[in-house]
């Protein structure tokens, strides 16, 4: 069981959560006065075929003339027409609606979703996003439009019999709605069980998104720990969920129809006893009661069709929340208002105010944790020059890579600051930043697509030659060429038909494309064997020159040409300087690497 | 290839099908009562109240003359109101059993082809995996199952619905009138027709459609699971585009099925409602001429309504046929792919003997070999470290160990059994690896060193972390062992996530143990705690290390050198030294650090 907290909803109906939908709805206004225009067409010719047949009864029938009955023909012909017109223009309406919509929610969706931050995915399934994104995405087009369809057509068609109703008998009328206001409450009293009850079948099914997800891309793990079976059991845990919840849903539905049917037919009843006995005293006629009664069933028809949307509309608003909250979260790193004005948004950025970033980098009193209370770090302050190598050394989960995330502001220090040039960088874009940047991340990750597409993923506008020069720099080349297609093989998703080395070979081409002023490798060698390290050792130092680095790496030769080298242990600095200066200094850093020369010492002692 | 789709519903719908059958009968009888309340209405209209003869079936008049006949009736009109209700009690009853029925029987399907889903993919082969457009195979486990799902659920029953209406407002109308009744269903065949040739056309259209939604899902789970590489180079903007591009596409498909289906309805629709003009206007014809009563006209209009109601739906169930067959493809098309094979009545050899290698050749590609002429030989118990350069083949090389893949030419032996014929799950089972690149799921620290071993009691776990030098740290997080990792493991760091996953192999106790480059990410300190635990705990464990690192590898009993896919040296460490080759190149790189060290020692 994922033991990762879906969202949970609960408040009954969230007027909040509709007016945020009127906002996507709005752009289609024209198309929806459009729908409801068709649509009452449609429904005011529904209401004039029963006065056709009461016609024709009481013209043709009855006084047994048949003479105008082709010209009745031929309205009717007409009527027909123009119904079929109404009925292709509201699918259509209607379908685009849908499908406007749903692209548009989508689209807001995918844009959030890029500008959340690292925390929001550390906490957040893949799966379940797309859950959200997929199916509840549709689910709530195709109802809002739909429903849309059916409620204006009901309502057209109940407020066209209600209104002949009235003004036929308007006390026959009353008589035969008297079951409305039970119908009412009865509808409240379903609306929150069925909501209650799609909330959790939208939430089961989030996670079982979450579980195909992480099931596939966990699946080779699974493999090796001969764990299919058990993943299965806890699958089939959350399918039964499902089941169990979708069919009280269902049942719960299955419940509210038949109460309102029954409840109608009785409206239907009245009708026909009151009506009848009025027939017999002679105070209604009798073409007057077949058409009353005709109008009490045009009303009552579409009250199970609105008991239908009032159902399906719980199921749409369970969908929506979960949409709609997605959206609605705030990012925990946003530009303020006044930087976004400057430098533009990650959409829109405004390239010509950007200032040219020079690398000096100011770590001032920065204190962060991820999750309250567990510090990673406390009271860090580094002072960079630009144009300086850093390397970073440690333990692992001493806060390397935290280091690194807080530069790049992927996190933000809880306490103190950072300057870039002397400024905070929340006064500048988080785009300005990162796009200055080059950051080969500790797993590396590659795209679907080709290696070229992949390398060029650094610099978009970047030319086949200087994609080639960047492989050639990582000493990638030569594995690149050995393959059947070169650079235009594909690597598979997240660069899977690679070796892992191939991979930091790729990625780190892939930052040193994109020419940034400042370079963090975190790790990038780590799987990369000693000669090729060694090769491209030195095509790394002529690269870093003039730019700022930060290098995070456990191999003494990664990190000993380094200008400084930081030792970082829970969170803190330990020591600092040059290499030469660290070994002599004696302590952490000396202990750290003579460690693995005093074993080789003893072996080949103990050995000789 | 179609029929089969529909032949695998049938068959995943066991244990379901009484389940429908009852739904069904539920919904004909649904059906059937629904013909009556018109006939209610349209007795009490005309005979009761007004002074036509009684023109309905015997049995009914018979009922009418035991209530009392039409004065009693016609005092007591609400008997007739009465009649209504109960009627619709009725219809509302089997409505519910029709409600609850089919939903049960359409979830129990739904969740048979989940589950048959998620347990065909978690077998297929290893490659398979590596091959696999996650986002593609999501939407078909999700959105492919809902299609279908809605379409057992809505319209399978409907079809009952339908037929049963068909046949009774049919029934009804010819006891009323032949004349009429063939007026009535004259359009029917017509629209039949035109449904069924207009649905085997839009068929690829569907299937357009869904295939886009699958490379929409698949761009999307990329851009998810890739997103920190997305903002680590400013490419939001890039990425928006991207998707924007398949969100368009598939929109566009569906404006183009959304014409189609309007030209569709409204044309049905014309045909269905032209049909009940020319009944209107021919039964006003002939009950002018007194050829038929009054009553017989307003049923014959109620009926009619009946009637055309399922032929439209017929045409809806007949769309929604098409598309849940494109949906029943793309989820067959992955229960097709043939599952990796078990071997499971393989042999259960000892797994402490001797692995020996003789000549094996192994390719992903064709005619691309990744190994070349491997052989080596190992003793029961020996630790095999392996060096080599990147690409090499490293990986390939132990993945052959766990039946990850086959080789394709020499054999390999554990304890003189041939690996190919032993039981993959045994050998799964005894020969533990930490894959180079391990997967955390989103579970607690706890489940997932506990993951393959489920009844692990807390000593053990807490044993296997300490042998990775990993239980002080996580005992140091708030939440201890109860720490949930964020999915695969991003909420730890990178030497965290090793340890931990090597944690989960340690704890199984195999015989034959594999660890791929499961150290590069620690420091040379941890590294060293490691090793030694390991020595300790695992005597008597035929252990294989790869490692860039010579002091991680060379206490090693034999070290196998790799490039290019062969073996170039094997030896120990001081054979390796004494010889020319890739190795003292290696470690004299590594070593001149240390000559350089050793220097500052001394100037120090
Ligand atoms: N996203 C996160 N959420 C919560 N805690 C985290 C997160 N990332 C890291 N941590 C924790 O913060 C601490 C520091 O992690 P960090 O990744 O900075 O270590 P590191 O020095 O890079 O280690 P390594 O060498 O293993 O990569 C660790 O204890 C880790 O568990
Ligand atoms: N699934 C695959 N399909 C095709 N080729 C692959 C696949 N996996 C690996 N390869 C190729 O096979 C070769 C050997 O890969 P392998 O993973 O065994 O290397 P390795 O020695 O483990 O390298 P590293 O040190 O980088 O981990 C590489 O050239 C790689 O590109
Ligand atoms: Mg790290
Ligand atoms: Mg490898």
């Amino acid at each position: 069981m994922s033991a990762l907290k879906e969202q949970e909803y609960s408040k009954s109906i969230d007027f909040g959560l509709w007016k945020d939908l009127f906002k996507y709805i709005k752009p289609y206004r024209n198309r929806i006065i459009a729908l409801i225009v068709v649509m009452m067409g449609s429904g005011g010719i529904d209401v004039i075929f029963p006065l056709m047949n009461r016609y024709a009864i009481d013209n043709f029938i009855v006084t047994g003339r048949l003479d105008k009955l082709w010209v009745f023909a031929g309205i009717y012909a007409g009527l027909v027409a123009l119904q079929a017109i109404n009925v292709y223009f509201f699918i259509y309406f209607a379908g685009r609606i849908e499908m406007s919509l749903s692209y548009d929610i989508r689209k807001a969706g995918f844009k959030r979703l890029q500008e959340l931050s690292f925390s929001y995915y550390d906490k957040t399934s893949v799966g379940w996003l797309m859950a959200r994104m997929t199916s509840d995405v549709e689910r709530l087009g195709a109802t809002i439009a739909w429903s849309l369809v059916d409620l204006t057509w009901g309502g057209t068609a109940m407020v066209g019999g209600l209104i002949a109703m009235l003004y036929m008998n308007w006390k026959l009328a009353l008589i035969s709605l008297a079951v409305v206001p039970f119908l009412g409450v009865i509808s409240i009293y379903f609306q929150k069980r069925i909501l209650g009850s799609y909330r959790i079948v939208r939430r089961t099914n989030s996670r079982i998104t979450g579980a195909f997800n992480e099931g596939i891309m966990g699946a080779k793990t699974t493999k090796t720990l001969v764990r299919e079976e058990e993943n299965l059991k806890e699958f089939k845990a959350l399918t039964g969920e499902m089941h169990t919840s979708s069919v009280r849903a269902a049942v719960f539905s299955s419940i509210y129809f038949p109460i309102v049917i029954a409840m109608g037919s009785i409206g239907t009843a009245l009708a026909l006893w009151f009506g009848g006995r009025g027939v017999l005293l002679q105070t209604i006629g009798f073409g007057t009661l077949s058409a009353f009664i005709s109008y009490v069933t045009q009303f009552f028809g579409p009250i199970n069709e609105l008991a239908r949307i009032i159902a399906e509309f719980q199921n749409a608003q369970a969908s929506a929340e979960r949409v709609m909250a997605m959206i609605n979260t705030e990012p925990d790193i946003v530009d303020r208002p006044e930087v976004i004005e400057k430098y533009g948004t990650e959409f829109e950025p405004r390239h010509d105010n950007w200032e040219e970033i020079k690398g000096d980098i100011t770590f001032k009193d920065v204190s962060f944790s991820y999750k309250e209370g567990e510090e990673v770090l406390e009271n860090f302050s580094l002072d960079v020059k630009r144009g300086e190598s850093i390397a970073l050394v440690g333990e692992t989960g001493s806060g390397k890579s935290t280091i690194v995330n807080l530069l790049c502001r992927f996190y933000e220090p809880v306490e103190g600051l950072i300057l870039i040039d002397g400024v905070d960088y929340r006064e500048r874009s988080q785009l300005w930043l990162q796009s200055n940047i080059g950051y080969v991340l500790q797993s590396p990750h590659l795209f679907s697509g080709t290696i070229r597409d992949n390398i060029r993923y650094g610099r978009l506008d970047a030319t086949d030659e200087e994609v080639i020069e960047a492989a050639k720099l990582v000493n990638a080349h030569d594995f690149i060429m050995k393959m059947e297609d070169g650079y235009d093989s594909e690597v598979g998703e997240g660069g899977s038909m690679l070796s892992t080395g191939e991979k930091q070979l790729i990625s780190f081409a892939r930052a040193i494309l994109a020419d940034p002023r400042i370079l963090v490798l975190d790790e990038a060698t780590s799987s990369i064997d000693t000669e090729t390290e060694q090769m491209i050792q030195y095509a790394i130092n002529k690269l870093l020159e003039g730019r700022t680095s930060f290098i995070i790496a456990h191999r003494l030769s990664t990190i000993r040409s380094a200008d400084r080298i930081l030792v970082i242990k829970d969170g803190q600095m330990i020591e600092e300087g040059n290499h030469r200066e660290l070994m002599k200094q004696g302590g952490y850093y000396y202990r750290l690497y003579t460690n693995q020369f005093r074993e080789e010492q003893e072996l080949s002692i103990l050995k000789v | 290839m179609e029929d089969k789709n529909w032949g695998y519903l049938w068959k995943v719908s066991k244990g379901n099908r009484m389940l429908y059958v009852g739904a069904i009968i539920s919904m004909a009888l649904t059906a059937v009562l629904s013909l009556l309340p018109p006939l209610v209405i349209s007795i009490t209209v005309d005979s009761i109240i007004g002074d036509e003869p009684f023109t309905a079936s015997p049995i009914v008049v018979s009922m009418i003359h035991r209530l009392g006949g039409k004065s009693v009736l016609a005092q007591n009109l609400w008997i007739c109101g009465l009649a209504l209700v109960i009627l619709n009690i009725f219809i509302g009853l089997f409505n519910f059993t029709r409600g609850k029925w089919s939903a049960q029987a359409a979830e129990g399907i739904a969740r048979n082809i989940r589950n048959n889903l998620y347990d065909h993919l978690q077998r297929l082969p290893y490659d398979e995996h590596v091959k696999a457009e996650t986002g593609d195979l999501i939407q078909r486990c999700t959105s492919d199952v809902e299609t279908t799902r809605r379409f057992l659920a809505m319209q399978l029953v409907e079809m009952g619905r339908a037929i049963v209406l068909l046949a009774a407002s049919l029934y009804f109308m010819l006891s009323l009138s032949v004349k009429m009744t063939f007026v009535s269903i004259a359009v029917i065949p017509i629209i039949f027709l035109f449904s069924f040739i207009f649905f085997s056309k839009i068929k690829k259209a569907f299937k357009e459609a869904d295939e886009a939604e699958g490379r929409l899902s698949t761009v999307l789970q990329e851009n998810l699971t890739g997103i920190r590489v997305v903002r680590a180079f400013g490419r939001q903007a890039y990425e928006a585009r991207k998707f924007d591009e398949k969100n368009t596409e598939y929109t566009n498909l569906w404006y183009r099925l959304n014409t189609i289906m309007a030209l569709y309805w409204s044309s049905s629709d014309l045909l269905a409602m032209g049909q009940i003009g020319a009944v209107l206007v021919l039964g006003v014809y002939w009950a002018a001429l007194g050829e038929i009563t009054l009553g017989t006209l307003m049923a014959f209009m109620s009926y009619e309504w009946m009637l055309l109601w399922p032929v439209r739906q017929l045409g809806r169930i007949l769309s929604d046929m098409g598309r849940t067959q494109v949906s029943l493809g793309r989820i067959k098309e992955i229960l097709e792919k043939p599952l990796e094979d078990m071997n499971e009545d393989g042999l259960t050899p000892p797994m402490d003997g001797d692995i020996e290698f003789r000549n094996v050749y192994f390719e992903y590609e064709q005619g691309k070999p990744v190994l070349k002429d491997v052989s080596f030989k190992v003793k029961g118990g020996q630790t095999v470290a392996i060096l080599g350069s990147t690409g090499s083949g490293k990986s390939s090389l132990v993945h052959l160990l766990q039946g990850l893949y086959d080789y394709n030419k020499g054999s390999v032996t554990i304890g003189g059994v041939e690996l190919r014929d032993i039981d993959k799950r045994y050998l799964r089972r005894q020969v533990g690896i930490v894959l180079q690149e391990p997967f955390l799921f989103s579970k607690t620290i706890k489940e997932n060193i506990a993951l393959a071993k489920l009844d692990a009691s807390d000593k053990e776990i807490y044993k296997a972390a300490s042998i990775a030098a990993v239980h002080d740290v996580i005992k140091e997080f708030e939440r201890g062992y109860d720490t949930t990792v964020g999915e695969r493991g991003v909420t730890l760091s990178g030497g965290q996530k090793q340890r931990v996953a090597m944690a989960r192999t340690l704890i199984l106790d195999s015989s034959i143990l594999i660890f791929d480059d499961s150290l590069s990410a620690v420091d040379t300190e941890t590294d060293n705690a490691i090793r030694q635990a390991l020595s300790e705990h695992s005597k008597g464990v035929t252990t294989f290390i790869i490692s860039h690192r010579i002091t991680t590898i060379s206490q090693a009993d034999i070290i196998l050198v790799m490039e290019d896919g062969r073996i170039v040296q094997s030896g120990t460490h001081e054979e390796l030294l004494s010889q020319e080759g890739m190795y003292r190149r290696i470690w004299s790189i590594q070593n001149a650090l240390e000559e350089e060290l050793e220097k500052n020692l001394a100037l120090s």
